[in-house]
C-alpha cells in the first residue's frame, strides 16, 4: 500500500464528488423520457381512473363513487356495453384462431431452407407495415356490395352477390338461407359484417405473426430433430412431438398478442363499417370511441376505457403467468 | 432408396404452391388497388370486374391528388414522423445508456416504473390524454400535440438497454481511462456500435407515426395539421363513391411506406422477431 494517508483521505472525497456527478449525469440522462412517460403514460392511467369516479362530461362534475360503473354494468348503458364487448369477443373468437393456426403452418412451411424464402416473408409482412386506412378503403371495395370483387368470386362460383360489410345478418343465417333453411337468432353467428372486418384483419396481421413464429422456431435446437430423425420418427411426428410442444410459448405469446390486438381494435371497425350495420361491428374500442368523443361522456367513457384495460391486464398476467411456468419447465 | 429421394421434391412442390398460393392472396389487394386506380370510372364499376384494366388512365393519379391537400398532409406527416422518431430515439438512448451503463440510487424501481408503462394499454390513456391536450394545455390542432405525446417509449427504451449492456464492460474502462466521460463514450462507442439496433428502434416508430390515426383523428380538425391517414378517412367521406379516385389515393398513401419497408426489411423484421411489438 503505497497510499499514505492524507492523500486516502482526499480520494475518499473525489470518490463521493464522483458518485454525485454520477448520480447527477444518471438522472439528467432519465429526465427527459421520464417525464414524457409519466405524463402521458403513467399518470393518465391512474387519471381515467380517477375521471371514472366522478360525473364528467363537458367538465368536472360531482363526485359519483362507483356510480358509473353500476350504469355501464347494470344500468342504462348496460345493453350496448355487454352488447359490444360481445362483438369484441366474437371478432376475437374469429380471428385469433385462424391467425394462429394460419401463420404458424405458414411459418412452418417456410422455416426449412428453400428458394424464394426471403420473398414469400417480405410479401407475406407488407399488409402489416400497410398504413391501415388506405388497406382498409382497399377491402371495402374488394367487398363492394355492387362492383366488388368477392362478388365476382362468389358469382364464379354459383352464390348470388352479398352486401358484405353492410349485411348486419349472421354467417351462418346467410348459409342456411341459400338452403333454404330458417335458422333460430342464437345460431345466426357472426354478422358479413363483422366477417369483413375480420378477414382484413387476418390479411393485415399474418405476416407478423409468422415473423414472431419464425424466431420462435430458431430457437428449437436441431439436436432435438436429428434424434428424433436417428430413432426413425415420421416428419409427422416431428411436428407433434417436437415443434408444437418446444413451440408452444411462442404460440401463446402469439395468440395473447393477437388477443390484445382483437379486444382493443377500433381503426379498421371506424373505416370498414363504423360500427354498423345495426350496430353488428360495435366492438368496445368503438364504443368507448362513441361514448366518449361523439356523445361527450367523459366519465363513461372512461369508466369503459378502464374496464377495458382490466381485461387486457387480465389477459397479459395470464400470458405472464404460463410463459413464467414454461420457462421452469425447460 | 428412390421413393427416398423423390417424397421431399415432391413435398417441396407441394410447399411452394401452398406458400404461393397464400402469397397471391395476401398480395391480390395491392394488385387490385393498382389495377383500379388505372381504370377509368366507368369501368372501376363495371360487373363483373375487368381483371386488367383495358385502357391506362394515369391522370386518375393527378386527379386524386388535386382533390385534396396531399401534400400538406404528407408534409404534415413526414414533420411528424421526423420529429417523433429524432425526439424519441434521443430520449431512448440516453435512458438506456443510463439502465444499462451507471450507477445509481433507485435503479430497479424506476426501471420496473418505466416498463410498468408497457403494460398500460392505450384505451386507459386515451381520454385522459385527450382532455389534458384539449382542456389543459389547449394544443387542440396543431403539429406539437401529435410529437410531444410520443417522445418517449419504455419499449425502445428496454430494447435498446437489452443492447447496451451486451457492450463489453473492457471498452467503458479503457475509455474511462482516457478520460472520456459518459457522454463522450456514449458518442463514440456505443451509437456506433448500435446502430443496426437504432435503426429498427427509428423504423418502428416511423411507420408507426404513419400509421397512426385514432389519436390525430381525436386532436385535428383542420386539414393544415392532418397527416395522412386522417386525410385519407376525410377523402373517403367526400371521394368515396369515385372508386378509380380512391384507389390512386390509396396507392399513394401506401406507396411510400412499402418503399421504406422494402428497401430496410432486413432490420424491420429481425427487430420484430427480436421484440414482437404488434401495434
Amino acid at each position: 500500500m503505497r497510499v499514505a494517508a492524507i492523500p486516502a483521505v482526499r480520494e475518499s472525497g473525489t470518490r463521493r464528488r464522483r458518485i454525485v456527478v454520477e448520480h447527477a449525469v444518471a438522472y439528467l440522462f432519465l429526465l427527459p423520457a421520464a417525464l414524457v412517460l409519466l405524463v402521458f403514460h403513467f399518470l393518465p392511467a391512474f387519471a381515467a381512473i380517477y375521471m371514472s369516479l366522478f360525473k364528467w362530461d363537458i367538465v368536472q362534475g360531482a363526485f359519483k363513487g362507483l356510480d358509473n360503473y353500476a350504469t355501464v354494468l347494470t344500468g342504462a348503458r348496460a345493453e350496448e356495453f355487454w352488447h359490444s364487448l360481445s362483438v369484441s369477443l366474437t371478432y376475437t373468437v374469429i380471428t385469433v384462431p385462424i391467425e394462429v393456426v394460419v401463420s404458424l403452418v405458414l411459418a412452418y412451411l417456410l422455416f426449412q431452407k428453400m428458394r424464394g424464402r426471403g420473398i414469400y416473408r417480405t410479401l407475406y409482412y407488407l399488409p402489416y407495415v400497410t398504413a391501415t386506412v388506405a388497406a382498409a378503403v382497399i377491402f371495402n371495395w374488394l367487398m363492394n356490395p355492387n362492383y366488388g370483387f368477392f362478388n365476382s368470386l362468389l358469382e364464379d362460383i354459383g352464390i348470388g352477390p352479398q352486401r358484405w360489410l353492410d349485411e348486419p345478418r349472421g354467417l351462418f343465417e346467410l348459409i342456411a338461407g341459400s338452403a333454404g333453411m330458417v335458422l333460430p337468432d342464437w345460431a345466426a353467428g357472426p354478422s358479413l359484417a363483422l366477417v369483413g372486418v375480420s378477414i382484413f384483419t387476418i390479411w393485415k396481421f399474418i405476416g407478423f405473426q409468422v415473423v414472431i413464429f419464425l424466431a420462435g422456431l430458431g430457437n428449437i435446437s436441431t439436436e432435438y430433430y436429428e434424434a428424433a430423425r436417428l430413432d426413425g420418427a415420421s416428419e409427422r411426428q416431428l411436428f407433434t412431438k417436437i415443434t408444437l410442444p418446444l413451440l408452444s410459448p411462442t404460440t401463446f405469446f402469439v395468440a395473447t398478442v393477437a388477443t390484445i390486438g382483437a379486444l382493443k381494435a377500433f381503426n379498421q371497425v371506424y373505416i370498414m363499417t363504423n360500427g354498423g350495420p345495426l350496430d353488428t361491428t360495435r366492438v368496445l374500442g368503438y364504443e368507448i370511441f362513441k361514448v366518449f368523443f361523439q356523445q361527450g361522456r367523459i366519465d363513461l367513457g372512461a369508466t369503459m376505457a378502464v374496464l377495458l384495460t382490466i381485461i387486457i391486464l387480465l389477459f397479459t398476467l395470464f400470458q405472464f403467468r404460463v410463459a413464467e411456468r414454461r420457462v421452469h419447465y425447460s | 432408396m428412390s421413393e427416398s429421394r423423390r417424397r421431399p421434391r415432391g413435398r417441396t412442390i407441394v410447399k411452394h404452391l401452398i406458400l404461393s398460393a397464400v402469397a397471391v392472396v395476401i398480395a391480390f389487394p395491392f394488385y387490385w388497388m393498382l389495377t383500379t386506380a388505372f381504370k377509368s370510372f366507368f369501368e372501376a364499376t363495371l360487373f363483373p370486374p375487368t381483371l386488367f384494366p383495358t385502357e391506362a388512365h394515369p391522370e386518375n393519379f393527378a386527379q386524386a391528388w388535386a382533390a385534396a391537400p396531399w401534400a400538406r398532409y404528407f408534409a404534415n406527416t413526414v414533420i411528424i414522423a421526423a420529429f417523433v422518431t429524432a425526439g424519441e430515439v434521443t430520449t431512448a438512448v440516453l435512458a438506456a445508456y443510463a439502465f444499462a451503463r451507471m450507477r445509481f440510487r433507485g435503479k430497479q424501481l424506476i426501471f420496473m416504473l418505466f416498463l410498468a408503462t408497457l403494460m398500460i394499454p392505450s384505451e386507459a390513456t386515451l381520454i385522459p390524454n385527450f382532455v389534458l391536450v384539449t382542456k389543459y394545455l389547449r394544443w387542440s390542432d396543431t403539429l406539437h400535440v401529435q410529437i410531444v405525446p410520443f417522445l418517449a417509449s419504455a419499449f425502445s427504451i428496454f430494447l435498446l438497454r437489452q443492447h447496451f449492456l451486451s457492450i463489453p464492460n473492457e471498452l467503458a474502462d479503457a475509455a474511462r481511462i482516457d478520460g472520456a466521460g459518459h457522454l463522450r463514450f456514449l458518442r463514440s462507442v456505443v451509437l456506433p456500435l448500435s446502430i443496426p439496433v437504432l435503426v429498427t428502434v427509428a423504423l418502428i416508430q416511423g411507420i408507426g407515426v404513419w400509421d397512426g390515426f385514432l389519436w390525430p383523428l381525436l386532436v385535428t380538425s383542420s386539414d393544415t395539421v392532418r397527416p395522412i391517414q386522417v386525410g385519407m378517412a376525410q377523402f373517403r367521406t367526400e371521394f368515396g363513391a369515385q372508386y378509380h379516385l380512391e384507389m390512386a389515393a390509396a396507392t399513394f398513401v401506401i406507396a411510400p411506406i412499402v418503399l421504406v419497408f422494402l428497401i430496410a426489411q432486413r432490420h424491420l423484421i429481425q427487430g420484430v422477431a427480436r421484440t414482437g411489438i404488434r401495434g
